[in-house]
């Protein structure tokens, strides 16, 4: 252990580490994790002196840990929301989770000790080799370090910042703190209070006026290059007439050190910017994965979420935009694919705060063997605005009939001169779609794997190239598991 | 030689009997047409030897070659060479036929072999216009919101494509107007070839007038009860079904 402060207690030691380095590997394609050793470590459980160490080790300024303080008082008085959300919620031993791991050491495994089944996985997801090996855990950084100072050099000449939440908050605090929490405050929800307890890692990025930012900038380079947050906590400014699309994730099984990812994610669109803002996740399916995500979009301004679950035990997520300033324009495209076990909750919420603002949700879920998908989705236009426009449209697709699929949709469309229009739809892909498309020679498996592709092809055709790609090919994946 | 040999075949979906001992042997570049009335086991017979899963062979072998393919999965009987062409084709919604027809080639590749898209797509066009389909026929999604026309030559233009040993067509002429009719069969007819062992089902003999088969079975509850030449559907034509059920079928 180096340079702890004084003032943080030192934690002790992971017993485990002693153990066998591949014990704690989940061999099913696609999930697992293992147990790494790590510089800083606050230790299991959530107390004030948790949220100390955490302020403390990241030597942050005195109205941030006010900040995380206020937050945890607040988590800690908010029930769990499972009067209208799932009792899997209170499964969650907040007690048995670490809250803060610090990367920055290489971890002691080798190439050679990670299983043959998730070589195999790797290979054909097409991740090449040197991600490959981050992504098993044996190496925390790699050549995404270069990838992302590249990234960072050629937009920061347009005078756009690019940086980790951490180094936002050290080098451009006024800039932080005018938008931070505003859009989600903290007491938004009992996940976002957390997040807002013990947040670290996760972007800031500022795009300056009229700045278009050419290429998107990934996550994936910065995160990797910085070992993955599970309370990632990212702010997103684009000022007046700029433009940004940010993209998240990968699709590679997601190396997971923790049963608990809850993410905040804030974007402020000013006057006649776009922010476009791409998720695609895979997650283990032990994992929690509770995500708040919400923008502002000022005058002529639009945002666009587009969301891609996959895995987890339960993800709960409804990207959301306030559509705050006249024309503003908002926008969720999603998909969701639940396979056995677990529970896909997602969604999106429209809040119309201006004239003549328009929004358009798009949410495609699959369900598969006893998959659960459930969507949510609320649209607000009040009674005073005039010219309002939403457009909501769910479709469901039912993989053998233990699947289970629920659409929650609240529209509240108040006054005269404002249109919403609904729909909804449930598929099934059906024995003799399996049959036809094996009596063309396709495995089971190929043949569901289409029929999923087939349905989600319109919304996946928005998604950038190799994205599209990858979901494809986890697709495929997903769906050769769930033949029996 | 290469052949399809059906032999004493006994079909049943659940408990219920439907195909009940039937023979036949269909080699390489004939055509034969099965006809009978409805409800007689016809479209049973291409369903179970395609290995749908909700008919059960109980008795009797299907080889193909030689060889047993009651073992096999349907996907597996299909890139051994067998090729149903539906009464019913299935809608796969947001699946272009190119691609559909895509996947359906490369899955007869080796484990590693990549499909040459150019190749490809060369071959399809040249089967296009073998077959007469326009070029904007393949980018729509398989069967969604086709007429009955236009999924009996997406069935057609798939077996061109996967080019099988044999061709079991399932009511190819229901549900198609004259000019439909006339079509397809023209595309049957530009398939047959001494490659193509096709077993034509069909109920009524307007077909045959354009797919002039070499031999043509009468099926009756689940046997077949007479055998002949083209002639014999014209036969059939003339006297109607009540002339099999009084004087072929054994009391």
């Amino acid at each position: 252990m180096a340079n702890l402060p004084a003032t943080a207690p030192v934690p002790a030691s992971p017993a485990d580490t002693a153990e066998n380095p591949l014990s704690g590997i989940d061999q099913a394609a696609g999930n697992f994790s293992y147990k790494m050793d790590y510089e800083f470590d606050a230790g299991t459980g959530l107390s004030e002196k948790t949220v100390r160490y955490i302020s403390a080790v990241k030597k942050e300024a005195p109205w941030i840990l006010e900040f995380r303080l206020n937050a945890l008082k607040t988590f800690l008085a908010k029930p769990m929301p499972t009067h209208w959300a799932t009792k899997d919620l209170e499964n969650i031993d907040f007690d048995k989770i670490r809250y803060y791991l610090s990367s920055g050491q290489k971890p002691k495994r080798t190439w050679d000790e990670v299983p043959d089944d998730i070589k195999k996985t790797f290979e054909r997801l097409g991740v090449p080799e040197h991600e490959r090996k981050f992504l098993a855990g044996v190496e925390a950084q790699f050549d995404s370090e270069a990838a992302y100072s590249n990234i960072k050099e050629a937009v920061s000449k347009q005078g756009v910042i690019f940086v980790n939440s951490t180094e936002g908050l050290r080098e451009h605090p006024d800039l932080f703190r005018q938008f931070f929490g505003k859009v989600i405050p903290t007491g938004d929800n009992k996940f976002s209070a957390l997040n807002s307890a013990v947040f670290s890692g996760g972007s800031f990025i500022y795009v300056p006026k009229g700045v278009k930012v050419a290429m998107p900038l990934q996550a994936y380079f910065r995160i990797n290059a910085e070992n993955f947050g599970q309370f990632e906590r990212t702010l997103i400014i684009a000022d007046e007439g700029a433009e940004v699309t940010y993209m998240e994730g990968c699709t590679a099984p997601k190396f997971s050190t923790s049963t608990l990812h809850s993410a905040v994610v804030e974007l402020v669109a000013l006057k006649g910017a776009k922010i476009q803002y791409i998720t695609v996740q895979n997650w283990a399916n032990n994992v929690f994965n509770l995500v708040t995500k919400r923008g502002v979009a000022h005058e002529d301004a639009e945002i666009k979420w587009i969301d891609c679950n996959i895995g987890s035990r339960l993800t709960m997520k409804y990207p959301g935009v306030v559509l705050k300033g006249r024309r503003a324009r908002g926008e969720v495209i999603s998909i969701a694919l639940a396979n056995d076990g677990q529970h896909q909750d997602t969604g999106a919420k429209m809040i119309h705060a201006a004239d003549e603002t328009t929004s358009n949700i798009v949410a495609k879920s699959i369900s598969v063997g006893q998959g659960r998908s459930t969507y949510r989705g609320v649209v607000h236009i009040p009674k005073h605005l005039k010219g309002c426009k939403n457009n909501t449209e769910c479709d469901a697709l039912l993989i053998n009939t233990n699947s289970r699929t629920d659409t929650y949709p609240a529209i509240t469309s108040r006054g005269e001169g404002n249109s919403t229009q609904h729909e909804a739809s449930v598929s099934k892909v059906s024995e003799e779609q399996i049959f036809y498309m094996q009596q063309r020679g396709l495995t089971e498996g190929q043949a569901m794997s289409l029929s999923v592709n087939g349905f989600i092809n319109d919304l996946a055709r928005q998604f950038p190239m190799e994205y599209s790609v990858e979901l494809k090919r986890l697709i495929d994946l997903e769906m050769e598991g769930s033949v029996g | 030689m290469s052949q399809l040999e059906i032999k004493d075949l006994h079909i049943s979906i659940g408990d219920k009997p439907i195909v009940k001992g039937l023979t036949l042997t269909v080699r390489r570049g004939e055509v034969h047409a099965l006809m009978g009335p409805n409800g007689t086991g016809k479209s049973t017979l291409a369903k179970a030897i395609a290995g749908h899963p909700s008919y059960t062979i109980t008795s009797g072998e299907v080889l193909l070659d030689g060889r047993s393919i009651l073992a096999m999965h349907p996907d597996e009987r299909a890139r051994a060479g067998i090729f149903l062409a539906f009464q019913y084709p299935s809608e796969i919604p947001g699946v272009s036929i190119a691609n559909f027809l895509r996947a359906a080639v490369q899955a007869r590749l080796g484990e590693g072999e990549e499909l040459d898209a150019t190749a490809y797509y060369k071959r399809l066009y040249s089967k296009m216009d073998l077959l007469q389909i326009d070029r904007k026929f393949t980018s729509r999604s398989v069967n969604d919101g086709f007429s009955g026309g236009e999924k009996k030559r997406c069935e057609i233009l798939q077996m061109a494509m996967l080019e099988p040993a044999f061709a079991l067509m399932d009511e190819t002429d229901s549900g198609l107007d004259i000019d439909a009719l006339r079509i397809v069969a023209d595309g049957v007819n530009a398939l047959r070839s001494t490659n193509l062992g096709v077993l034509m089902i069909t109920h009524y003999q307007r077909l045959l007038g354009y797919i002039v088969p070499d031999h043509v079975h009468v099926m009756w509850d689940g046997r077949i009860v007479k055998s002949g030449d083209k002639s014999l559907a014209l036969e059939l034509e003339a006297k109607g079904y009540d002339w099999v059920k009084n004087e072929l079928v054994p009391a």
